[in-house]
């Protein structure tokens, strides 16, 4: 056995993105829109910049609590308070390096080898990998058009076994653009408590809820003591770059959770962490007028693809359209990499974000209501020439 | 509920005047006959005054001059500041005029091709203005910033061209 064939086989065996084979592809070409990036196009509102900026200029540039800022985990604590969740700041809220890092450490302090981790799917592309990474196995739920990609407590039961540990929701949904309403969350509420499951629940696109406001399922009776709830800056405040994200769970898990945490993070960057606060203490105007910018670009991309006679469910939440184009014949692989081929815009297969995402394309509209234009143009006119 | 409506199409516009109005409704998810008659009666109502363009002329036009004068006036019985406002904003050269408060009155900006024509313009006519008291002219350098719109090229799209 050489060197290199000892390295790990569980992380020699997680297979690669499907979407690094794309950018790959898109990265190399010119003039191509891009419908393909999952985060905001607005740069960071400038008063959290500048509140960073000054930070830095006053010399925040030390290690912080593990837990992170103690102002921050309050002001977070108060943030959650809008979504009927009640955390202690002192207690149960952390905060990690993007909402990525919580995922990570939340699996890793909820499974022992063997349990199963049930993903409704299609779904964001870290779930799988970070199960698999934390010794559990990954148990996909498909969700399907027809129910505009929500989560039924049918499709759930099918796929629980006794092994089943850990039921992880996205929600609004990453590629889907799906949300769960208050009602829907209680149906599977009561399934988890009956199989006495643990729930992820990765709350990152909460603020992006066009139709009513978010619920969450740890606010929902019996499940707050089984939830650890995930959230961050991303996407409400346009801050992917500062990795800035938060676990908020009873001290008793969340407390496990700061083991990972603080042996292999130590904290999250404090600029980062100053920015969040200003973030959360003065930027809700802001917030505001990008989630209403999303909201008239989700209605001009989901009409122009229902126009050019795709079918396409309404997505209420998140910033991406996931329409169906199985009337072209085409599998979405083929699809998207024909479309970036002939009329340059790069959007991502469904098939990449498992099961159920396969016949659809994730088109993100967290872009310039010029550039949707121009991209719905260009995929009208590719879709006339599939049907010729 | 129209005001609130009124005013989201007005931003759009704003934002970019070459928008369809069919555009507009599906935006703000209304039928285009609304979107066109708020926006008709918003031109009527002189609302809506024009559909224009933010150019940086500064790429086109090196010669371009613009300066920003501060104008000290003696108001007018009854009319006040208006009449004198009036007279300075008849001349083409002139493009915009604005009432301001604190240490000058009028705030007035004239473009033209030339340092001296602006300033043969404002010895000759903006000085001689009865009423007009004092004026100080600046002349504007550069333009960074006009209308909300950054005027840098600096501001391109930084993110991957796909990202999960």
């Amino acid at each position: 056995m050489s060197l290199y064939d000892r390295l790990s086989p569980a992380v020699k065996n997680i297979p690669s993105s499907g979407i690094r084979r794309f950018f790959d592809l898109a990265n190399q070409m010119e003039d191509v829109i891009s419908l393909g990036v999952g985060e905001p196009d607005f740069v960071t509102p400038w008063h959290v910049r500048e509140a960073s900026v000054d930070a830095l200029e006053r010399g925040f540039t030390s290690y912080t609590s593990n837990k992170g800022l103690p102002e921050l985990r309050a002001a977070i604590a108060d943030y959650l308070q809008d979504f009927h969740l009640n955390y202690n700041s002192e207690e149960e809220i952390v905060v990690t390096v993007g909402g990525s890092e919580a995922i990570d450490i939340a699996l890793r302090t909820l499974l022992t080898p063997g349990d199963e981790v049930l993903i409704p799917e299609p779904s964001y592309v870290s779930y799988r990998p970070c199960t698999i990474l934390a010794g559990g196995t990954p148990v996909g739920v498909p969700t399907y058009a027809e129910d505009e990609f929500r989560l039924t407590p049918e499709h759930l039961r099918a796929r629980i076994t006794p092994q089943s540990k850990v039921l992880i929701l996205c929600f609004p949904n990453n590629p889907t653009g799906a949300v769960m309403t208050e009602e829907d969350l209680r149906a599977i509420a009561e399934v988890a408590i009956e199989h006495d499951l643990f729930v992820i629940s990765d709350e990152i696109y909460a603020e992006l809820t066009y139709e009513g406001r978010h619920a969450s399922i740890a606010a929902i009776p019996g499940m707050r003591e089984r939830t650890v709830v995930i959230s961050g800056m991303s996407k409400a405040f346009a801050m992917t770059g500062w990795r800035i994200g938060y676990a908020a769970a009873p001290a008793d898990i969340l407390n496990l959770m700061l083991k990972i945490h603080q042996y292999t993070i130590l904290c999250a960057p404090v600029m980062g962490q100053m920015a969040a606060l200003e973030a959360l203490r003065n930027g809700s105007a802001e917030k505001q007028k990008m989630v209403d910018k999303y909201n008239q670009r989700r209605r001009m991309i989901v009409k122009g693809f229902r126009d050019m006679g795709l079918a396409c469910h309404e997505p209420k939440g998140a910033f991406y359209a996931f329409p169906d184009i199985r009337s072209t014949g085409l599998t979405s692989e083929e699809f998207a990499e024909r479309l970036l081929q002939h009329s340059r815009v790069a959007v991502v297969p469904g098939s990449v974000f498992g099961e159920g995402g396969e016949g659809f394309i994730r088109c993100s509209y967290a872009t310039s209501v010029e550039q949707i234009q121009k991209a719905l143009e260009r995929i009208g006119d590719f879709v006339k020439t599939l049907s010729l | 509920m129209n005001t609130s409506l009124k005013l989201q199409i007005l931003h759009l516009l704003h934002e970019n005047s070459t928008i369809s109005h069919e555009t507009i409704a599906t935006m703000l998810n209304i039928d285009t006959e609304t979107a066109s008659r708020l926006i008709e009666q918003m031109e009527r109502e002189k609302i809506i005054l024009r559909y224009s363009t933010v150019i940086n002329w500064d790429k086109v036009e090196s010669q371009r001059v613009t300066a920003v004068i501060d104008v000290k006036v003696t108001p007018q019985r009854e009319v006040g500041f208006d009449a004198i406002a009036e007279r300075i904003y008849r001349f083409p050269e002139v493009t915009s005029v604005s009432l301001m408060s604190g240490a000058y009155d009028l705030q007035v900006v004239v473009e033209g091709y030339h340092l001296k024509e602006v300033a043969r313009f404002v010895s000759e006519k903006l000085s001689t203005i009865e009423h007009v008291t004092g004026t100080t002219t600046h002349f504007k350098l550069k333009t960074y910033k006009f209308d909300g719109v950054i005027f840098d090229d600096r501001e391109d799209d930084q993110r991957l061209v796909i990202a999960p």
